[in-house]
């Protein structure tokens, strides 16, 4: 079959022009970095039970996102300050304590909030416009500039080596931090470390579907992995994958629906990449199928 | 000093946490292949003693030293199970990979698979008997299952010494038998020191050389007929108790008259058992 062939018969699914398109291309380059780096910081943050811290970096990227519209910058610089800024200060206040992490998650997230609030009114208001608050809470990976890809691959890159470098001593401080600090691991700056690389994956994250959604790109796919598989590596593997299809799917489908009816309005990215995670989570199995995969055998 | 050197000595060790003295001039030794129990009541200081040992926690006086000197930062020289452990179920982590982790976990990088480390992992898997369920996922198995797991875990760097805080807390009876027996054959093959926290000394004393009783902050040590007697421990205490023997177990109990002078220890003291 010839490649005209082929692309005659996919052309009801993927429109011819898809792959032309270069808000496309950053689209499916930009998704696929984001979404390896969410599935492999993701493992880690639910294997650590901080979903929650996760979820305050998504939502404090809302208030770097409308500072960066307000100031006329990219909004990943946005996502990438208020993540550290965030993460230093979840630091300071004692997010490595297990009771005082919730509780310090809480106080910066309130206070981040409250700025975002007036971030986004000013920014509203003041260029007269909602889609860029549309925009930093909800998303839009095609209207990411090409030029934004080299900083993407360099973080998605950091954020990598940092979880590569500290695997071994992030996993047994994950299992237990009494075991790792037991074995002279230095826990609460392994603990930091880590931080830092959910704060810079949230960020990305946040480019592609939004602030707001951006959890879901890192908690979804890895809690899905985890209920297909019983090893660390694969888990991380399998998250990224699992992300890379909702993400490339995602983008197809909205591609697509432009021309769905009543009106040719394309849906937002956002929904059918979250919508696809969730469906990945729902069909991974019931409980009982889980736990017969993950226990015995080979 | 008859035998092998101390692996560990705790001298004089006293401990106060927000003002409050945990541990009074606490003093033992241990030499390799001895399998000492740590005995003492729920709040007595066990496990704020292991962590000085451990390092996790300072002394404001006294000094333990490993093997004759001072603890170093990282010691490959302690192997550690702590307490009341238990893996969530959706732990991607296999028995193997935790036992792996206990050779490696301090370095930098990505483990590389290779022939020797999977021989050393099956090895180790073997001496606790865990080859069964070295695939399964650890936070699936039982107690006892785990605590196997746990142990391979702390012992494959080949430690001299291997502290357990509290292992039989969640297990039955027999899969406590059958770990305390897993312990007393490890010490007294590798000649490794088996330090083990307890709250009831019962389970132990068929495995146990030496013992270190633990009261209100102070300690006894010696072997378990030098330590577990009235008058010993009516001193430690700073109360009359009595040691009684029953059927071949052990039951401290407060003694007549002044049981006020306990402070609410009497409902907990380490040999007791409450019978119905």
């Amino acid at each position: 079959m010839s490649a005209g062939a082929v692309g005659a018969l996919l052309a009801p699914v993927i429109e011819p022009g898809f792959f032309a398109a270069e808000d496309v291309r950053v689209a499916i380059a930009v998704g696929a970095v984001v979404a390896i780096v969410s599935g492999t910081v993701g493992v880690f943050t639910v294997i650590r039970g901080q979903s929650f811290a996760g979820e305050a970096f998504g939502d404090l990227n809302t208030t770097g996102g409308a500072g960066a519209f307000l100031v006329g910058v990219s909004p990943l610089w946005g996502f990438v300050a208020a993540g550290v800024a965030a993460a230093a200060a979840m630091e300071l206040i004692g997010i490595q304590r297990p009771r005082g992490r919730d509780l310090a998650t809480g106080i910066v997230l309130g206070a981040g909030l409250g700025l975002a609030a007036l971030l986004l009114y000013l920014g509203t208001t003041l260029h007269n416009t909602t889609g860029a608050t549309v925009t930093i809470l909800f998303g839009s990976v095609f209207t990411v500039p090409s030029s934004t890809i080299p900083l993407v691959v360099l973080l998605g890159v950091a954020v990598l080596a940092i979880v590569a470098a500290l695997y071994r001593p992030l996993l047994l401080s994950s299992v237990s931090a009494e075991m790792a600090a037991a074995r002279g691991i230095p826990v609460r700056l392994l603990g930091a470390a880590y931080l830092l690389a959910l704060a810079l994956a949230v960020a990305l994250a946040a480019l592609t579907i939004g602030s707001i959604l951006s959890t879901a790109l890192l908690v979804g796919p890895a809690a899905t992995a985890l209920r297909l598989t019983r090893r660390p590596g694969v888990a991380i593997v399998l998250a990224g994958a699992i992300g890379i299809a909702a993400m490339w799917l995602g983008e197809l489908l909205a591609y697509d629906s432009s021309h769905w009816p009543p009106v040719g309005i394309g849906w937002p990215v956002s929904f059918f990449v979250v919508t696809l995670i969730f469906l990945a989570y729902l069909l991974s199995g019931t409980p009982d199928q889980v736990r017969r995969r993950t226990q015995r055998g080979a | 000093m008859d035998g092998a050197a101390e692996i560990l000595s705790v001298e004089g060790v006293s401990v106060r946490l927000s003002g409050r003295e945990i541990l009074h001039e606490v003093s033992f030794s241990i030499r390799p292949g001895e399998f000492t129990g740590l005995i003492g009541s729920n709040g007595a200081g066990k496990t704020t003693l292991l962590r000085v040992i451990l390092g996790l926690q300072a002394a404001h006086a006294g000094r333990v030293l490993l093997d004759g000197r001072p603890r170093s930062h990282r010691n490959p020289l302690i192997g550690y199970v702590p307490q009341k452990f238990l893996l969530d179920s959706d732990m991607p982590l296999r028995a193997r990979d935790l036992v792996g982790l206990g050779l490696d976990a301090h370095r930098l990088g990505i483990p590389l698979p290779s022939r020797a480390r999977r021989a050393r992992i099956d090895l180790m898997l073997q001496a606790v008997d865990a080859e069964r369920f070295a695939d399964a996922r650890v936070g699936l198995l039982s107690g006892g299952e785990q605590q196997r797991v746990l142990i391979a875990h702390a012992l494959i760097a080949r430690p001299k010494l291997l502290l357990l805080d509290e292992p039989l807390a969640n297990l039955d009876l027999r899969a406590g038998q059958e770990v305390v027996a897993l312990l007393a054959r490890i010490a007294a093959e590798q000649q490794i020191a088996v330090l083990i926290s307890a709250h009831e000394m019962n389970a132990l004393l068929p495995a146990m050389d030496r013992i270190v009783y633990i009261a209100g902050g102070r300690a006894a040590s010696g072997t378990t007929a030098e330590v577990v007697r009235a008058d010993v421990l009516s001193e430690l205490y700073g109360s009359h108790v009595d040691v009684l023997n029953v059927h071949g177990r052990v039951l401290v109990v407060a003694g007549a008259g002044d049981s006020s002078d306990l402070h609410g220890h009497e409902a907990a003291l380490p040999g007791m058992e409450i019978v119905s």
